[in-house]
Order: C-alpha cells, then sequence, then structure tokens
C-alpha cells in the first residue's frame, strides 16, 4: 500500500478525526443538528485543516522546535480569520448559520494535531493531501451525524442545501418522512450524544468484524502451507 | 554543526522567527480585511434590506430605506435606528428593531413595520435563540403566528388585549411554549408605545435632505 493509500485509509476511517481520534467534538456537537450544517462547517474546516498543513509543512525547516506550537497557532488563527471574512463576503447565507463557529475552528484541536503529529515532519503534498482527507473524514462524520440527527429529529435529509451551499445542491433535499412531527431531543444537543454513541458503536462493530474476517484468513493461509505476501503486509 | 543550524539554534532566532511570523501574518490580515470590507458591507446591508422589506411592502416606498434613518433615544439609555419609508416627501411607514425577552437567556431580535397612523404593516424575527420545535414557532418560516399583529394598533386590541390568551388577552399561545409568545406580545406592545411616544418627530421630523446629512455620521455602523 502506498504512502498515500495509507494517508487515506486512516484520514477516512482508521484515524477519523471524530470517530477514532474523538477530537473536535465540541462543533461535532453544535453545528450537527442537520446534515446541510454538518456539510457546511466540515468542508469549511477541510479548506483550513488543508492549508494550515501545507503552509505548516512548508515551514517546517524555518519553525524551530521550540517555539513552533505558537507558530502554528499563529498560522491556524490567521486562516481562520481569513476563512471568516471570505465567507461573511461571499458566502454570506452559510456564514449566518455558522458564524459563531467558524471563528471557533481556531481551537480545534484536530488542526493543531495534524500539524504537530503530521506537517511539521512530512513533506507538502504528502501534508496537503493528509489535510484533505482528514478534512474529508471529519466532514464525512459531521454529514453523518447530522443526518441521523435530522432524519429522526425532523424527518428531512440535507433540508435548505440549495439556500446554504448554492442552487446546485437543491437535488440533495428530501423529505424522508412526509407530514413528521419531529423528534425534539435528536435536534437538541443530547441528540448529538445520542448520534455520536450509537455511530461509534456501529464502527466498533464493523472494525471488529473486519479484524475476525482478517483473522480467519490469516489461519486460511497458514493452514495452506505456503503463506502469501498478504498477511505480512497487513501485520506491518 | 553549520552556520544555518548554529543560527537556528540561538535563542535570538526564536524570537525573529515569531515576531517576522505575525508580522507577515498581519499584512496578510489587514490586506485581507481591506479587499472583503465592501463586499461585507454590502452583504449587511442586503440583509438590513431584506429585514425591512419583510415589514414594509416594496409598494409602499420609492426610496432607499436603509439611508433613510433617523436615531432616537429609546428612554432606557439606548437608542433606536429607525428607517422611513417615504413616497416624495411624505413618510409613510417606520420600520426599527427591538428585543423581547423569551424564554431563552438572550433576548429575541425583532423588526416591525408601523404606518403613520400606528398600525402595524408586520413584525418578523430576526433572530433567537428559543427551544427549536416550541418556541422558535414564532418564525413566519415555521407558522403563522407572527402574522396575527399585522393591522393591530395599540388601541386595538386595547391595553387588555395585548396579552395571550393564557393571560385572558387576544393573541395565541402554543401548545408547550406559552412563555416566548408572553414576551414578544410584550415586547411588540412596548414596540407600539415608542412609536405612539415619538410619533411626530418619525412621521414629520426631518426632510429627507438633513436625514441625509446624517448619514455619513453613521457609515461606519
Amino acid at each position: 500500500m502506498s504512502q498515500y493509500q495509507q494517508i487515506m485509509k486512516d484520514g477516512l476511517w482508521n484515524n477519523n478525526v471524530v470517530f477514532a481520534q474523538m477530537l473536535a467534538l465540541c462543533p461535532t456537537m453544535a453545528v450537527t443538528s442537520t446534515a446541510t450544517n454538518g456539510l457546511g462547517m466540515g468542508l469549511a474546516t477541510t479548506v483550513v485543516l488543508a492549508l494550515s498543513n501545507l503552509i505548516i509543512s512548508l515551514l517546517r525547516n524555518v519553525i524551530s522546535n521550540e517555539v513552533r506550537i505558537p507558530a502554528f497557532v499563529l498560522l491556524i488563527a490567521s486562516l481562520v480569520t481569513l476563512m471568516d471574512m471570505s465567507m461573511d463576503a461571499w458566502l454570506h447565507q452559510l456564514y449566518q448559520v455558522l458564524g459563531l463557529f467558524i471563528a471557533l475552528i481556531v481551537v480545534n484541536c484536530a488542526i493543531l494535531g495534524r500539524a504537530e503529529a503530521f506537517a511539521s515532519k512530512n513533506k507538502p503534498l504528502a501534508s496537503l493531501f493528509d489535510g484533505i482527507t482528514m478534512g474529508l473524514g471529519f466532514t464525512l462524520a459531521l454529514t453523518i451525524i447530522g443526518g441521523v440527527r435530522e432524519v429522526i429529529g425532523s424527518g428531512t435529509l440535507f433540508a435548505q442545501a440549495s439556500q446554504l451551499l448554492g442552487p446546485a445542491f437543491k437535488g440533495i433535499e428530501l423529505t424522508v418522512i412526509p407530514d413528521y412531527r419531529g423528534f425534539l431531543i435528536m435536534v437538541l444537543p443530547p441528540g448529538g450524544f445520542l448520534a455520536l454513541g450509537f455511530l461509534l458503536a456501529l464502527k466498533r462493530q464493523v472494525d471488529q468484524a473486519q479484524a475476525r474476517r482478517a483473522e480467519q484468513r490469516k489461519k486460511a493461509t497458514i493452514s495452506s502451507i505456503a503463506p502469501e505476501p498478504v498477511g505480512a503486509e497487513q501485520t506491518a | 554543526m553549520n552556520a544555518w543550524q548554529r543560527f537556528r539554534s540561538h535563542l535570538a532566532y526564536h524570537a525573529v522567527q515569531l515576531g517576522v511570523l505575525a508580522l507577515l501574518a498581519g499584512a496578510v490580515l489587514a490586506g485581507f480585511n481591506h479587499m472583503t470590507a465592501v463586499e461585507i458591507a454590502k452583504r449587511q446591508n442586503e440583509d438590513l434590506n431584506n429585514s425591512i422589506g419583510q415589514v414594509v411592502p416594496a409598494s409602499m416606498h420609492d426610496n432607499d430605506m436603509v439611508h433613510d434613518v433617523i436615531t432616537v433615544p429609546n428612554g432606557h439609555g439606548g437608542r433606536i435606528k429607525v428607517y422611513r419609508a417615504r413616497m416624495g416627501q411624505k413618510v409613510t411607514a417606520v420600520a426599527y428593531k427591538f428585543v423581547a425577552h423569551g424564554y431563552a437567556p438572550s433576548p429575541i431580535t425583532l423588526i416591525m413595520g408601523v404606518d403613520p397612523n400606528g398600525h402595524i404593516l408586520g413584525v418578523r424575527v430576526l433572530s433567537l435563540s428559543e427551544t427549536p420545535g416550541l418556541g422558535d414557532k414564532i418564525q413566519a418560516k415555521k407558522t403563522h403566528w407572527i402574522f396575527a399583529f399585522n393591522g393591530k394598533s395599540l388601541h386595538n386590541p386595547g391595553a387588555k388585549g395585548w396579552h395571550v390568551k393564557k393571560d385572558g388577552g387576544d393573541f395565541d399561545q402554543f401548545t408547550g411554549a406559552t412563555i416566548t409568545p408572553r414576551g414578544v406580545v410584550k415586547g411588540v406592545y412596548a414596540a407600539l408605545q415608542f412609536f405612539a411616544a415619538h410619533r411626530p418627530l418619525l412621521i414629520h421630523g426631518q426632510t429627507p435632505a438633513s436625514a441625509n446629512l446624517m448619514h455619513p455620521m453613521q457609515g461606519g455602523e
């Protein structure tokens, strides 16, 4: 498996910001009352994460080890401020919904986390790719949690997506359950914890099932005497 | 260890490095702020225009209401900006924002349009943090409740009627949410009293020329 495939697998699934690293839970709980909000917040975070990873990787030989944390924080805060201003100017509808949380991307520990764990040790292109896939993994998590909460809470999916993200998104607005009376708790903060809890349990189930299958395959290859390189690669 | 590495390990390098980074970041932010300032001001004007448009029909005026502003003290130490609709010189309606206190700790912001005789043209919620699914039904996009204020004035239904039905008044409450409608009714009533108290100034107060003169002073807001 190439480095990029590994980065992608880590970002989207194995090391997913929300479902595996359990980071950035504050924005996760706060904005995921609908799938649209989750998607918008995820994409905004992805842009910041990709750019911060790229810039920090480019500067990794300039920034000295002793003062790296304040330097990273300075760079990330500047990027988020740029993001905040450009969304206010050019994506105003989305900004009105996410406004408060955009500024809070600064304190999203996943961004500083990637800067420290990946971008400060890797080449720019790989870091950019890591930022994008980690961001997409975050977007995926937020959209799924938002979708679950929205369908159960208000019976719709991606409501008002076209208003927030542009007319191109009109097609994804769905009314899943017509004439639904709503299930309020899922829209309120407790619903965020409930949805996240159940989704985490589901991911663990899938991971365990996969591990069991890999185990069986390994046993099968051992019993057939000739060990194939597949098993070796998986243990590596 | 070459010269670059020696310099990097020097204490001064850390300070210089952070200083240069901060300067660069500051320069980029200042430049970008300059680039977007006009757009952001435009968006805010559009927002205001949209809000006003919801409570004062476009057919009632031929002026730019956002720029026909008069600032009036509200009697509690604050100031209220009143936007005036004109047909020619004549004031045909005014619109202004006010707050009401509902269930949530932060107040509900509303905007109201009133005709010169003190009849409500429309009331809309601009922002709120009331309970979703309960108190947020005061929004026009959720229910028709807020339209019940259309055409009402201080004397219609009269002081006794300006309460929710549960308190003996004329306005509906919601099942499971009385505090929000009660707060809004109270807020709208107070906003009408504000209009009554300042009516001569709001309707006849200033000519458009002097109102336009006022505008540059408020440009910063």
